[in-house]
């Protein structure tokens, strides 16, 4: 096992590496000039010289990734042009809220849709498993702003349980509402495909063999059934963490949820361009870090996956 | 042919996409009320009456404006989806076919492209080259290009091996014309269902940066602008954002039921799912 962690992580370098190269040039492909974006109207030639020096701004393309590469391991992602202040302070302020959005919602996620998923697929063809397989194509096609604003709407309008937006920690009553928002097309996609996998499983010759022993229906779904269905599962489950991500954004501008989200849109708004690159890269090696995670839970869930590829 | 006339979920969607493509070719051509002349005799007029579907806080009608919106979000869709169909195809025909350095090289880039959480990456570009609609259909288009290759790669890589592509190689046909004439027309049905599906989450993608401000500018309305416009009349005009979600959910459901229904009586085992 530490040899396969060790490779997937030697793999996962060059991945890690052209996402800094790609945030990097997003923005030096932007047109026009950034000092003069910020200094305005009125500037001065030197002022900018200097702006443009400090930034880097003159050198070659790869001696400025070098230098943003630097930065990066010291953890420098520049300044704000807006504010002036460095861009890494305010995502380790906002990226632990989004992340406590992201958890929840997955907690969220997996519990409905696996709980939709076993139920459907223990009585195949049933009203129930119709219905449950109708709300997750639902579920599917409903877009994540619109879902947060219905839920705003019957919750916090019309039966005034819950507030309509804010931020209170982990106090549930305001994490409720955006996180069933981010859950909801990730609870479908959850929902399908443990259906679908354990319908798969289920005709095995070994699930046979439970039954014939005798075994309760539950216990065969439960026991037998339900973790060798798992492991397309969780695949579904790490690549919804980046929807988490990019749905965060939407999220957390209709809940005022103070996380990297809304900092990527306010730097959206004002154009500053350092604070959407280093929120974006932040973002994006979280992604590839969950994803590195869910390849080696397979090999955790699955021993043939740890043989097979040693 | 049978199992897909069986299907509900392609009887339902194929009927939700073909109502929404006849609403939007010929919707505002019927209903002939103004979706951009405000009228301050008409503010904020609840559903029902002269104004079917309500009106905004500037009086316009809000049937209208769907209707019109419905071109916006459908031609976006279907514009972009047309761009990473033509990306994502000549890539991975290239990748699947040619094989080694090739397809090491695409399949890398489309990792890549895939280690970006999507809808971030979309904000991202669109808000450095300028939120427009153009930029937003031409971002949506282009980035989306990863997804198609590797599901038409995977295509490939089976034709290449049939008996047919091996006799036109053998017969000493082109490599251009055995992967145009021979391979390409084999990966149509897969094409259709990527397309069908696509445009499902390029309509979501559409709507959410128009509601991010980020697509549609005003005046133009598309559905995600209809919503976020809404948004700030939740309370007194819940059906300003009510209606265009619900019609928005609606399209797309429709586009994804069509697209199931097509993956299922292409590939009963299922292709990678939608790529939000």
């Amino acid at each position: 096992m530490p040899i396969l962690i060790a490779r997937r992580l030697l793999g996962a370098l060059p991945v890690l590496l052209g996402v800094t190269f790609l945030s990097f040039l997003l923005l030096y492909v932007v047109p026009g000039d950034p000092v003069q974006a910020v200094a305005g109207e009125r500037y001065d030639e030197a002022v900018l010289a200097e702006m443009r020096a400090e930034l880097h701004l003159d050198d070659p393309l790869l001696l400025r990734y070098g230098h943003f590469l630097a930065g990066l391991i010291r953890g420098d992602l520049g300044n704000s042009y807006v504010t002036r202040e460095p861009v890494s302070e305010r995502i380790a302020e906002t990226f632990p809220k989004t992340l406590a959005l992201a958890a929840a919602a997955m907690i969220l996620a997996i519990v409905i849709g696996l709980s939709l998923g076993i139920v459907a697929a223990a009585r195949p063809g049933s009203w129930i498993d119709r219905s449950a397989m109708a709300l997750a194509s639902l579920g599917i096609s409903v877009p994540v702003f619109w879902m947060g604003m219905l839920l705003i709407y019957f919750f916090s309008l019309q039966l005034r349980l819950l507030p309509p937006s804010g931020y209170g920690g982990w106090s549930p009553r305001y994490l409720v509402l955006p996180a069933l928002t981010l859950a909801g097309a990730s609870a479908a996609m959850i929902a399908r495909m443990t259906r679908a996998s354990l319908l798969e499983v289920l005709g095995e010759d070994y699930i046979r063999t439970a039954r014939a022993k005798g075994l309760p229906g539950w216990k065969v779904l439960f026991v037998h059934a339900l973790r060798n269905a798992l492991l397309p599962v969780v695949t579904v489950i790490g690549n919804d963490f980046g929807s988490y991500l990019g749905g965060a954004v939407l999220t957390e501008k209709i809940f005022a949820w103070p996380g990297l989200g809304r900092y990527t849109l306010d730097a959206v708004a004002s154009r500053d361009l350092p604070a959407i690159q280093g929120a974006v890269l932040v973002m994006a090696l979280a992604f590839v870090l969950v994803n590195l995670l869910v390849d080696l839970s397979y090999a955790w869930i699955d021993p043939r996956v740890r043989r097979g590829r040693a | 042919m049978k199992a897909l006339t069986r299907s509900t979920s392609f009887w339902i969607g194929a009927g939700l996409v073909i109502f929404f493509l006849l609403a939007a070719s010929i919707g505002p051509l019927l209903y002939s009320a103004d979706p951009l002349t405000p009228d301050s005799d008409a503010l904020l007029l609840e559903p029902g009456g002269a104004a079917p579907l309500g009106t905004d806080a500037l009086g316009r009608d809000l049937l209208a404006r769907v209707l019109v919106g419905a071109r916006v979000s459908l031609s976006v869709g279907v514009l972009s989806r047309f761009i990473a169909l033509i990306l994502g195809g000549l890539a991975g025909l290239a990748s699947g076919y040619f094989g080694g350095k090739t397809d090491s090289i695409i399949m890398r880039a489309a990792d890549l492209t895939l280690a970006f959480p999507a809808l971030l990456l979309l904000i991202a570009v669109v808000a450095a080259f300028g939120p427009s609609l153009f930029t937003l259909f031409l971002a949506l288009g282009v980035l989306g290009w990863a997804p198609v290759a590797r599901v038409i790669r995977s295509r490939v890589l089976v034709l290449r091996r049939m008996e047919y592509v091996e006799a036109a190689h053998a017969t000493g046909a082109g490599t251009l014309r055995i992967l145009f004439l021979h391979v390409l027309p084999g990966c149509t049905g897969t094409f259709l269902v990527l397309f069908s599906m696509g445009l499902a989450t390029a309509i979501i993608a559409e709507g959410s940066l128009s509601f991010l401000g980020l697509g549609a500018q005003p005046p133009t309305a598309s559905w995600g602008t209809l919503i976020r416009d809404g948004f700030g009349y939740l309370r007194t005009a819940p059906w300003l954002t009510l209606v265009p979600g619900i019609v928005m959910a609606l399209a797309v459901l429709g586009f994804n039921l069509l697209g199931d229904a097509l993956r299922d009586l292409a590939d009963p085992r299922g292709l990678p799912g939608r790529i939000r």
